[in-house]
């Protein structure tokens, strides 16, 4: 059996390592091993979702799984329904909690998106939550629950209709108090689908020729919003998030295949553009949306 | 030749509701947009030619790309291109600031323009125009109606003249079969209040 050691955080920052080790499994049986995971964000949990999922499709059988030693962590995951969405990925080495832990509000938890009614229902649940947790957490205007329920319907539109595939969704808000001395909006998708290079293979690829891999095709439909479809008016969707996002000073990556691009604002260090990953398969979107940093005084004040 | 149209009143949050079976009023995802868009064309199949719709969004909260760009541009694109299915306007009301982005957004891409009816019952233009149609809308629309007798004063012989051309073509004003141009956001009052 092939153990997967998984970090003690399981973040934005450590999604690749899981990915990347996960597609380097040769062997029949694999174990994650998450006994030391004492932190896991939405990016951690869907990476690990598509990990067990990667590995079912390998081998035809579920992954074994060791929950969390640390019972916040578990509590926090069976909050943020993780063991509810891995039941059928993963075999667990004993029962996870059933029902969460703490009254930690849950700005998003996680979701399947399967069909376009998925799509509404999110929309639908953050109207209630995110209003409150953006202006109020995030001191973003009260007007910007539309703008992010519009990002979060375009990314998950992007899992139907690229992907041709199932995948996940899931959001929260955490206080970055010594990476960043702000909260942060954590929104994470992920599917298993054919990854942007396949979809856009037919239509692009013999305009880059021999360039045509997973980084060109990333930036074809990063940087210039081509899509698979013919129809030149399609493809607003990336582009009009990495917009969105960029007005809030938020941070966008998108990891397809071996490569993973990003938007990176100044207060962020990871690379612009990473390539020669392991070839996981689909594509997964990491959003960070810093809290706004209040510009006059009469806002510290009405902040303080 | 044509006769001034009929207006039609569409609300879309209905529509929404039917086509995703729910109590929501949310205009997400691109199915959703096409299942409303199709909708809407099929009410019209059944009115008069021409028909003049005023498509109201007011009960509508979220609006994304995808369903601006099914429900927005593409209708204009469709009944705007040589082979449209019937002579058809239409002009947007409820357009909250809320739906000006994604609005906004797939005109410019698409460089259309379309009208939409503020409460007030003034209008404005959404997307491209050129500065003489911009100047030529805003005429017709401050005269409610410019009878062709009239024309000459109003928009004289330069380069106004030809913009007017380019906007009945663009759908953006009616030009009625004795030459007169109207403003559509006064030919859907009736259905407006």
């Amino acid at each position: 059996m092939n153990v997967l050691s998984l970090p003690t955080s399981l973040d934005h920052r450590s999604m690749d390592r899981i990915l990347d080790e996960t597609v380097s499994v040769e062997t029949e049986r694999v174990l994650f091993d998450a006994r030391h995971v004492r932190w896991a964000d939405p990016n951690g949990m869907v990476a690990l979702l598509c990990a067990g999922r990667a590995t079912v499709a390998r081998t035809g059988r579920s992954a074994h799984f060791r929950i969390p030693e640390n019972s916040d962590t578990t509590g926090y995951m069976a909050r943020m329904g993780f063991f509810r969405a891995a039941e059928s990925l993963f075999e667990f080495d004993q029962r996870p909690p059933r029902r969460p832990s703490g009254d930690t509000p849950v700005l998003l938890e996680i979701m399947p998106i399967t069909t376009n009614t998925d799509v509404h229902e999110v929309v639908e649940r953050v109207q209630g939550s995110a209003g409150e947790i953006l202006s109020r957490t995030l001191n973003y205007p009260a007007t910007a629950v539309v703008p992010f329920s519009v990002i979060l319907s375009e990314v998950c539109q992007n899992i139907l209709e690229h992907a041709e595939a199932p995948g996940w969704v899931a959001a929260q808000v955490y206080n970055w108090k010594k990476r960043l001395g702000r909260h942060v909006l954590v929104l994470a998708v992920a599917d298993m689908g054919r990854g942007f290079k396949a979809s856009l293979t037919d239509e692009h690829s013999a305009r880059f020729g021999d360039r045509w891999s997973d980084a060109t095709a990333l930036e074809a439909a990063f940087m210039h919003g081509v899509t698979r479809f013919p129809d030149s008016h399609r493809g607003q969707g990336i582009q009009q998030i990495r917009k969105q996002v960029g007005r809030w000073n938020g941070a966008l990556s998108i990891r397809s295949g071996t490569a993973r691009i990003a938007a990176v604002p100044d207060w962020d260090d990871q690379p612009p553009l990473l390539q020669n990953l392991a070839a996981f398969p689909g594509s997964q979107i990491s959003i960070l949306l810093p809290a706004r940093v209040p510009e006059t005084a009469a806002e510290v004040g009405a902040n303080a | 030749m044509r006769s001034v149209p009929d207006p039609i009143l569409i609300e879309v949050g209905p529509l929404v509701r039917e086509s995703v079976a729910s109590l929501y009023s949310h205009l997400v995802t691109r199915p959703t947009g096409r299942a409303v868009r199709l909708a809407i064309e099929a009410m019209l199949a059944e009115a008069g030619e021409p028909t003049i719709t005023l498509v109201d969004l007011t009960e509508i909260t979220i609006l994304d790309y995808s369903c601006a760009d099914e429900v927005v541009a593409r209708l204009l694109r469709r009944y705007s291109e040589i082979d449209r299915p019937r002579e058809a306007f239409f002009v947007f009301r409820g357009v909250q600031e809320r739906h000006r982005e994604p609005i906004q957004a797939v005109l410019e891409r698409q460089r259309l323009a379309a009208v939409s009816r503020r409460d007030d019952g003034t209008a404005e233009l959404l997307g491209t125009l050129d500065e003489d149609e911009s100047a030529v809308w805003r005429l017709v629309e401050s005269e409610g109606v410019v009878p062709d007798e009239r024309s000459d004063d109003v928009f004289g012989n330069g380069s106004l003249r030809t913009a007017v051309d380019r906007l009945v073509e663009r759908r953006l004003i009616f030009a009625d079969a004795t030459g007169g141009m109207h403003a559509l956001s006064r030919l859907v009052a009736p259905v407006a209040t």
